[in-house]
């Protein structure tokens, strides 16, 4: 068995983790490993070949390959040891990383661990849809893999499940690869999309979005003939009047990612069980000390801009941890109030000198609103803004100063205006 | 005339209000680029095309394109054709220029591909 030692090893070598490990190097660790299953850096991204990316990071709009390239060859400029087509099989809370490849079993010691594992698509498995089971029923993300990276047309007519942006994306590219998109359907009655995704993938093609509207039944034998859709009531039920039926050969599901995070509770780390990631501080460093976790695997972003800003902090605070000049001692929780599905990070050291930013989504669709992060009766930060979605997500910042002042938990809370 | 416009710019979706009259008034935008966009979108809507095109000499491989430029809409589908019908051979690096003068830009490669 190979052993090795790293100052700090990067599990995933996606957005995330490139972020993370450059940042890290850059703050003075030059022992740093990144593993990554794959045989190149990039992740997702690789196969996300639409634009729209980097516009806040980089403040230029480039495609997804091209965004990662961009930190590949940040990754290759300085001497950060990357172990392609390796997986990660544990990594233990006294911070051993133990992984696989096709030289063996691969040991490193590492003082500290950054989680960057990306998420993964929710199946067909999940959704309880009642019908058979043909070959033509692919989660958008492998689809979008499908064609994009090896090039195979998945269908000529398709029905997409789940209005979040994967979905939306691929509605446009199977459209432009000629296919015909009948219908997109949502069951709730907005979309998790972004709205220039509506607009710029929906719109442009004239696909309908059916909101409040189910896949209610699946029909084939061996390659999908079609699917009943049905509109569903407030409580999700399907309305049997409403159902009817749509001829397909493809049905595409883009219904929500699930952070992969078994390793991370193979370590024993304490989960948050809204974001589904592990519980973090603003150093985005677990309950375990010295291992952090940034990207998708810690909350499901809308933006890629948004992981690497949030994986250059947890390169930054894995550094400091390593050199022993991160101290979180005095912890407040966060607490998501009126209108607020979740906050990250769940809890915030008062001790800090830099202003911290608070991240989190709103529980529905808003116009106007304001939020206000309060402890107490103290006010802490607020913010205003012209409209608040579910699939985008907002933040707040509270001034250094201003948490000298915090005695109890943040509550983060909007009204409407 | 009145419209309303939602922002593809950017991730932030601004909703905007394109008066026509003397010239084009733009409002709601956070930005230049919006009041850019709704005229553009009102006299000649243009969209950057992404798509794929096939490495010849490598399996399962295929190579992210985009056109350089956006085109106008109503080009779209042509610009696909022409895409569609055409394959390359690695290596290719990022920037590499795979059709030349496609409605006035060209359509170049977003991914490096290495033999």
């Amino acid at each position: 068995m190979d052993i090795k030692n790293f100052d700090i090893v990067v599990v995933g070598g996606g957005p995330a983790g490139m972020a993370a490990a450059v940042a890290a190097y850059d703050s003075g660790i030059t022992s740093v490993a990144i593993i990554d299953r794959e045989p190149s850096l990039g992740g997702i991204l690789r196969q996300c070949i639409h634009n729209g990316f980097g516009l806040h990071k980089l403040g230029k709009e480039l495609t997804g390959p091209e965004y990662a390239a961009v930190y590949e060859t940040e990754v290759a400029k300085r001497s950060i040891m990357v172990y392609y087509e390796t997986m990660v099989t544990s990594v233990s809370a006294d911070k051993t990383v133990t992984a696989t490849n096709k030289n063996g079993i691969l040991k490193i010691k590492a003082k500290a661990v950054i989680l960057a594992m990306g998420c993964r698509e929710r199946s067909r498995g999940a959704l309880n849809i009642s019908g058979t089971r043909p070959a033509g029923i692919y989660s958008a993300g492998t689809a979008q893999k499908l064609m994009n990276c090896e090039g195979f047309a998945v269908g000529k007519t398709a029905v997409i499940l789940g209005s979040g942006d994967i979905g939306l994306i691929m509605a446009r590219r199977m459209s432009l690869e000629g296919a015909k998109v009948e219908a997109v359907c949502e069951l709730m009655p907005y979309s998790g999309g972004l709205t220039r995704n509506i607009v710029q993938c929906l719109e442009d093609f004239d696909i309908p979005l059916y909101l409040s509207t189910t896949v209610a039944e699946i029909h084939g034998k061996d390659r999908i003939e079609g699917v009943t859709i049905a509109k569903v009531d407030e409580n999700r039920n399907i309305i049997e009047e409403t159902k009817r039926y749509i001829p397909c050969d493809t049905l595409l599901l883009s219904v929500g990612l699930i952070p992969e995070n078994e390793l991370t509770m193979g370590a024993g780390i304490t989960m948050d069980n809204v974001t589904n990631g592990a519980v973090v501080d603003q150093y985005r460093q677990t309950e375990q000390s010295g291992i952090f976790a940034c990207g998708n695997v810690l909350q499901v972003h809308d933006l890629v801009d948004y992981v690497s800003d949030e994986a250059e902090i947890a390169g930054k605070s894995a550094a400091k941890y390593v050199k022993n000049q991160l101290e979180a001692g005095n912890t407040v929780k966060t607490v998501a109030g009126n209108g607020v599905r979740y906050v990250l990070p769940q809890k915030v050291d008062i001790k800090s000198s830099e202003d911290v930013s608070l991240f989190m989504r709103v529980t529905a669709p808003f116009g106007k609103v304001r939020f206000t992060a309060k402890s107490g009766d103290t006010l802490l930060a607020t913010a205003v803004r012209l409209k608040a979605a579910p699939g985008e997500m907002e933040k707040i910042t509270i001034k250094a100063e201003k948490l000298r002042e915090i005695t109890t938990e943040i509550t983060l809370s909007l009204e409407e205006l | 005339m009145k419209k309303q416009l939602i922002c593809i710019i950017c991730p932030r979706g601004c909703t905007l209000t394109a008066e026509s009259g003397n010239g084009i008034k733009v409002s709601g935008n956070a930005c230049p680029k919006g009041e850019k966009y709704a005229i553009d979108e009102l006299t000649n809507p243009l969209r950057t095309v992404t798509s794929t095109v096939r490495v010849k000499n490598m399996p399962l491989t295929m190579v992210s394109v985009k056109t350089k430029d956006p085109i106008p809409k109503d080009k779209m589908a042509e610009a696909m054709k022409i895409i569609r019908a055409t394959e390359v051979n690695a290596p290719i690096k990022i920037g590499d220029v795979i059709i030349k003068d496609v409605f006035g830009t060209d359509i170049i490669a977003t991914k490096e591909i290495n033999l």
